[in-house]
């Protein structure tokens, strides 16, 4: 199945990585490439803190008293968990990893457009993470990740501020990070390289650039005036002092529902790489395929109010807001039938990043399915705010988003690293996250249909067996997660050296030598081919 | 995979550990037959994903290294098909939901009015004849029952998994719930959004009677005065009387035969007095001042609890009532 793996590779001499020694050479670079490693160690750190807080809920869900911690301790669990995975984790993960690596290496550029605002959105994360880790060191904060007035601006107790402030800084970082992606897209393509002929990664970070610029915006300003309201008292969302606590659901939602399509398209983008090159095939549909995003992106912006069906907002808004949510869900579907479709007639090879492409295929498939639920009225009055919220979020987030993202360090690795990590080794712990994520998250689905609201401490017992399989699945989920941690870091060092392009990949970034030198190619590329050209000169096939 | 965790839940089921819900109201059947049929088509396209991906994997593995597939480009058919059928398909879904959504969001006129005041972390309940609960409520089989509700702090949200309804509980604004009990039992009642350290604990139990142990529940428990005595005392008390009571040289519009009515403000513009116009004309008199009257009522933010504040609003409708006029 390795048949891509050539004999005895050489790593070359200079490269980004050694180009340069010492603290200062990493804290001060402004090779995208680096700064890309950067986000990897931050976005690592966050991933395994937001892992610990989810330990820490499923163990308290273990049995139906709330015995494992107080009610507070629980509060404080899970609205860290979702802080720091959504803000921390989630958001950045593909476009400042991936995205910051690949973006000019898959353009044919030397670097970002603003290599030195690249390099400051690091910083800025780093403040609004310092932030937000005070805030968890200095006692947590319980509001949910969701921060709803006006229990956030008036009554609770705990250290909202701080981690507002960092939430308010964080989205600077992704400001600036969709500002560069879009203007080095548009200005620094290789010669040759036409908007159609762009791999589908990179249509994905523009659709998810444009989101970043037209949201963030919106999700800092409901954060500042929540701050205004619990400073000094200025009546915004409270009723109490003549707010509307509904205004900030708005506020919050117009935001955070587009910042879920932050957190898939990327992967998306992953998914289209990986699938045509261990298809060994053109993408199917290429322009549905990009359009998609970019329609998804349009769209994602005028569904809001379906996280809002039962508060209060009029029902007739209510329909409106539900007829936009089924829209969306078409360029979704589009998209995973045209993946499969690639695969026909293909020549499949299961590589450990295939096997996390199918294993996204199938899971996205099944969260994108089961929002049709959250979106048809009737039922979502029945299904909000319980657990198959929790388990379809999962499916999307987790068996989506991640799932794309561990695919896609997978599949890059070997260019970031210049070193092959154990085959195997990857593809038993992608076969294990698979069962461990159904495990955890599938019987949430029927707890949400029996009626188990979510952010509970304690339930009532019949709810038991559920919450044990989902908590055994999780320890599954975890040694799932450890075994790549492990494996990367040892390939870093003994991993055998992987040569330019060990998946004989098509693409610009493969055409350089692995690790890629500082400037990426020893000479500007030019393009003549369409994207996923594997076998240029075949004749195509009808269907 | 599917095949264990299709072994577990046939092996829950055997052990009577439930995996749908108890259906205890009008609307659970029909919301539970469009759960089922959103069901069956997830269950078909994951099935119909999972085996196209599991068949292509095996069927064109690469058995080669020198395999050359041919290209595909793509098929304007196939777009077109696999983008219409999902619409066609979720379009069924959008029109089937909305209409018993608003099946959900629309109380029959005859309703029995019950009022919920939400807080942390508890639910208080008053039965117009003057019963209160706590974390209880109790109704009768095959009656129309309509809860309007409010919050004296954060919001929460009114659950009751087996009839299929929730609705969120805000403070400054009252919301409504309607439902039509079918089947004598307890269930559950949960508070559904989260409200700070106790939030699970904000639960309790609805129980449904037979009619006639409802009424023996009602005589039971303690009434001491109804909802409409007791904001008759209220508005006494508050003297409200003294200007809205006055004969037509009184400071205050007439209360009677109000309610559901449009009303001129002095903005110029209308309102129809509903509880939230007469909830926030008691606590911010001057934000909408009817037409023809000076701006001189004080407010009564603080003085009335959210509870009196419901009484009084029980007693102004009965005043509507008692002459004769539907109900709103």
């Amino acid at each position: 199945m390795n048949a891509a793996r050539p004999a005895a590779n050489q790593m070359p001499k200079v490269h980004y990585l050694n180009v340069d020694y010492g603290i200062r050479s990493w804290l001060f670079t402004i090779d995208h490439k680096r700064i890309a490693l950067l986000y990897l160690g931050s976005i690592t750190l966050f991933f395994v803190l937001g892992g610990l807080f989810a330990t820490a809920i499923r163990l308290e869900l273990l049995t139906p008293a709330g015995d494992l911690f107080e009610s507070e301790t629980y509060n404080k669990m899970f609205t860290m968990h979702g802080v720091v995975m959504i803000f921390f984790f989630l958001i950045p993960s593909i476009p400042a990893t991936l995205g910051n690596f690949l973006v000019p290496m898959m353009i044919g550029a030397r670097d970002l457009a603003f290599p030195r605002i690249n390099l400051l959105s690091w910083y800025i994360y780093t403040l609004g993470g310092l932030f937000t880790l005070f805030a968890i060191l200095s006692g947590g904060v319980d509001t949910g990740w969701t921060f709803y007035t006006p229990y956030s601006s008036t009554y609770s107790n705990t250290n909202v501020m701080a981690t507002a402030v960092g939430v308010f800084i964080l989205g600077f970082s992704s400001i600036l990070t969709g500002f560069n992606f879009i203007i080095t897209i548009h200005k620094m393509r290789a010669p040759g390289l036409t908007w159609f002929r762009l791999p589908l990664f990179i249509w994905a970070h523009y659709a998810t650039s444009v989101i970043m610029i037209l949201g963030t915006p919106v999700v800092a300003i409901a954060i500042a005036l929540v701050g205004l309201e619990r400073l000094f008292h200025i009546g915004i969302f409270n009723p109490a002092l003549g707010g509307d606590p509904v205004l900030f659901q708005h506020l919050f939602w117009f935001y955070s529902h587009p910042a879920v399509y932050i957190m898939i398209l990327p992967s998306m983008g992953v998914i289209s790489e990986i699938v045509c090159c261990f298809s060994r095939k053109k993408i199917f549909g290429y322009s549905f395929v990009a359009f998609s995003s970019i329609a998804i992106a349009l769209l994602g912006f005028l569904v809001w109010g379906h996280h809002m069906f039962v508060s209060s907002q009029s029902m007739y808004a209510g329909m409106v807001f539900s007829i936009l949510s089924f829209l969306v869900a078409i360029p979704s579907a589009v998209k995973v039938f045209n993946w499969t479709a690639t695969m026909y007639k293909g020549s499949v090879m299961y590589n450990a990043p295939m096997l996390y492409a199918m294993g996204f295929i199938g899971l996205f498939t099944m969260g994108g399915l089961t929002g049709l639920f959250l979106s048809t009225l009737a039922t979502d009055v029945h299904l909000h705010d319980t657990y198959f919220v929790v388990a379809h979020f999962h499916y999307i987030m987790v068996g989506g988003a991640l799932m794309g993202y561990l695919g896609g360090i997978h599949f890059w690795w070997p260019k970031i690293s210049g070193r092959l990590y154990p085959e195997a080794w990857a593809r038993f712990s992608a076969l294990i996250i698979f069962v461990g994520f159904n495990l955890t998250f599938f019987p949430q689905f029927i707890l949400g249909y029996l009626g188990m609201p979510r952010r509970y401490h304690a339930y009532p017992p019949e709810f038991q067996v559920l919450n044990v399989m989902s908590t055994a699945g999780a320890s599954i989920l975890a040694v799932g997660y450890a075994i790549p941690l492990i494996y990367l870091f040892w390939s870093l060092r003994y991993g055998p050296a992987a040569g330019p392009n060990p998946w004989q990949a098509k693409g610009l970034e493969w055409q350089t030598s692995s690790p890629p030198p500082t400037h990426n190619f020893p000479e500007t590329p030019v393009v003549t081919e369409e994207a996923y050209e594997y076998y240029p000169g075949a004749e195509a096939e009808r269907v | 995979m599917d095949t264990l965790i299709h072994l577990a839940f046939w092996a829950m089921l055997q052990q009577g550990v439930p995996i749908v819900p108890e259906r205890a109201s009008s609307v659970a059947k029909q919301i539970d037959y469009l759960y089922y049929f959103l069901t069956g088509v997830t269950l078909f396209f994951s099935a119909l994903i999972f085996s196209l991906v599991f068949y292509f994997a095996v069927r064109y593995r690469q058995r080669h290294p020198d395999e050359r597939p041919q290209p595909i480009h793509g098929s304007l058919g196939l777009e077109v098909l696999w983008s219409a059928i999902p619409l066609g398909l979720t379009m069924v879904m959008f029109f089937w939901g909305a209409h018993l959504f608003y099946i959900v969001r629309t109380p029959p006129s005859d309703a029995t009015q019950l009022y919920v005041v939400g807080k942390q972390w508890m639910w208080k309940i008053q039965h117009p004849e003057g019963q209160r609960e706590i974390n209880a409520l109790h109704v009768p089989v095959g009656r129309p029952v309509k809860l309007t509700m409010t919050s004296e702090d954060v919001i929460h949200s009114f659950y009751i998994p087996a009839f299929r309804i929730k609705m969120d509980v805000l403070p400054g604004r009252y919301t409504e719930l309607w439902f039509t009990a079918t089947k004598a039992g307890t269930y559950h009642l949960f508070c559904a959004e989260y409200c700070g350290a106790k939030h699970s604990g904000m639960i309790g139990w609805v129980t449904v009677l037979e009619p006639a142990d409802y009424e023996a529940w009602l005589s039971g428990a303690p009434a001491g005065e109804s909802l409409e005595q007791a904001g008759a005392r209220l508005f006494r008390q508050h003297n409200c009387h003294t200007c809205h009571e006055a004969g037509p040289t009184s400071r205050g519009p007439s209360l009677h035969e109000i309610l559901g009515k449009q009303v001129r403000l002095a903005s110029g513009e209308t309102v129809v007095v509903d509880e939230g116009y007469l909830r926030e004309s008691i606590l911010q008199p001057n934000a909408k001042v009817v037409a023809g009257y000076e701006s001189v009522m004080p407010t009564y933010q603080g003085q009335i609890s959210e509870e009196g504040i419901l009484q009084l609003i029980a007693y102004l409708k009965s005043l509507t009532r008692a002459e004769g006029k539907a109900q709103p």
